[in-house]
């Protein structure tokens, strides 16, 4: 690993360039979202900073009960933002947080298990994050599915209650179709690998100067843990939220924004 | 036997009296006619008694059992809504008429499924037609026919004949009494048609928020 990129801060801070060309546009094009955009990048900079200050200390440290805390900290942020994305569904906190922490647990688990990763910071964080990131935006993407399908189909929906069907009866094509979507940006992200773009994991190995070939390895293995986690964490996430949009009398109960 | 009683029913909805004090008791073979204003309150009488919402004051009891306490799931196979307008689920007319047999946990039987599409004036082929493809008529015809295929103690129909033609009207009512002749069930029909209120025989008018009951004895 001795061809690494090292960016200087001198060239960073060239690079500021590039935020400025997107300032000058946003203005010049009247988009006004110059503020939006100085204040997302300030947030991203120190955001990054930190968090680059402390994963150089938890890896220093290298302690399992800091690591163990720190993956749980990415887990629950990402079920906060799921929250976000749920459109006011009753419970949809607990429900995300345990739909990641399910997903993230079996697929690190069976990663660890099978000697593919290491249980040590530098792999478990990193990892975790990303494992975590991609079931955060399947979760959303349940949630907003529900959601649109509850209220298109009220009137399907109302009819299957009115003759008897069980919620879980009245809700199965839906609930089919939530998993379908939180699923599927992962299945066509992974279609296009290496013909559209090299995996994030991959370009950054590669730029690390590790042999592509070496690279590969890693990244099919990202694949399958992505599958992994976005099934994982949409079946449960569809089968837990479904609920919520009935009452324990079995009459529709669409969530209010 | 069946026997329906609501007993001083009200309903609240955002913090509006839509009907209040209603009572009545129906037997099996009644056949009450609901009639009123726009926005009176006969669909959600009607809903209200298929637990499809939960009445906000008094009871309905169904065999004098409280309805709140039975199993809603069972209450509704025996208590069925029909709407104006029916929305067809699924893919095709087979999935509509399938659900009844899934939710009493019984496979669909084709050949009974054929008998109510002819019943309903439809051809036996219309089973895999996609729900799509039907006319308005055809579609309400359908519809009722999933309310029909299990026969219920209680038919609740609301408006379900508004804006058909005189023929799928016809065929429509002709399979409901026939179905009230063999089985005796009790049925409460919402209507603004000035015919069927003229035939009827036993009124509910739900107005200004109170229901009377008009009865006339003729049997
Ligand atoms: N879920 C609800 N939320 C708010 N208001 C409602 C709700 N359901 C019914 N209402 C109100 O209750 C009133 C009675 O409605 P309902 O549908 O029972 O009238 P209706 O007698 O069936 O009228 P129509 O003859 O036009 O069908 C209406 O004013 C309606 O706006
Ligand atoms: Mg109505």
């Amino acid at each position: 690993m001795n061809s690494q990129i090292n960016v200087s801060n001198w060239s960073l801070a060239l690079a500021f360039i590039l935020v400025v060309i997107s300032l000058v546009i946003s203005y010049r094009q009247k988009l006004k979202l110059e503020k939006e955009t100085i204040i997302s990048v300030v947030r991203a900079i120190v955001q990054l900073i930190i968090v680059g200050y402390l994963l150089k200390f938890i890896f220093n440290v290298d302690n399992w009960l800091l690591t163990l805390i720190m993956q749980l900290f990415i887990i629950y942020n990402a079920a906060r933002n799921g929250k976000k994305r749920s459109q006011g569904i009753p419970g949809a906190f607990v429900i995300s947080w345990w739909g990641l922490l399910l997903s993230t647990t079996i697929t690190m688990s069976i990663l660890v298990l099978t000697g593919v990763l290491k249980f040590e910071p530098y792999q478990m964080i990193p990892v975790t994050g990303m494992v975590a990131g991609n079931s955060m935006t399947a979760v959303g993407l349940v949630y907003r599915s529900l959601n649109q399908q509850f209220r298109d189909q009220q009137g399907q929906v109302f009819e299957r209650l009115a003759l008897g069907a069980s919620p879980k009866l009245a809700a199965g094509e839906i609930v089919r179709e939530a998993i379908r979507t939180g699923m599927q940006p992962t299945i066509d992200s992974v279609r296009t690998y290496g013909l559209v773009s090299l995996p994030g994991m991959m370009s950054g190995l590669i730029m690390a100067g590790v042999d592509p070939i070496h690279a590969i390895k890693y990244q099919i293995m990202v694949v399958f843990m992505l599958l992994s986690a976005t099934g994982i964490s949409s079946v449960f996430a569809s089968f837990m939220a479904y609920r919520k949009f009935f009452n324990e009398r079995w009459q529709l109960q669409l969530p209010k924004k | 036997m069946t026997k329906l009683v609501v007993d001083q029913a009200g309903y609240q909805v955002e913090g509006r009296q839509i009907w209040h004090d209603i009572s009545f008791e129906l037997h099996d073979g009644d056949w009450v006619t609901v009639v009123g204003p726009s926005g009176g309150g006969k669909s959600t009488l009607l809903k209200a008694i298929a637990g499809l919402q939960d009445i906000t004051e008094g009871h309905i009891f169904l065999n004098d059992e409280d309805v709140m306490r039975l199993p809603i799931g069972d209450y509704r196979q025996q208590v069925s809504y029909a709407t104006q307008s029916a929305q067809l689920f699924g893919e095709t007319v087979r999935d509509n008429l399938d659900l009844p047999y899934l939710v009493r946990q019984q496979t669909p039987n084709e050949q009974q499924q054929i008998a109510g599409l002819e019943q309903m004036d439809l051809p036996a082929d219309y089973l895999d037609k996609a729900v799509t493809e039907l006319s308005g008529g055809e579609r309400q015809r359908v519809g009722v026919l999933r309310n029909l295929l299990f026969p219920p103690k209680v038919l609740l129909l609301d408006e379900i004949s508004t804006g058909l033609d005189a023929e799928t009207k016809q065929v429509i009512w002709r399979a409901i009494h026939a179905l009230h002749a063999r089985e005796r069930l009790i049925v409460l029909s919402v209507t603004h048609d000035e015919g069927e209120i003229a035939d009827a025989q036993d009124i509910l008018t739900i107005q200004n928020g109170e229901g009377a009951r008009r009865h006339e004895q003729s049997n």
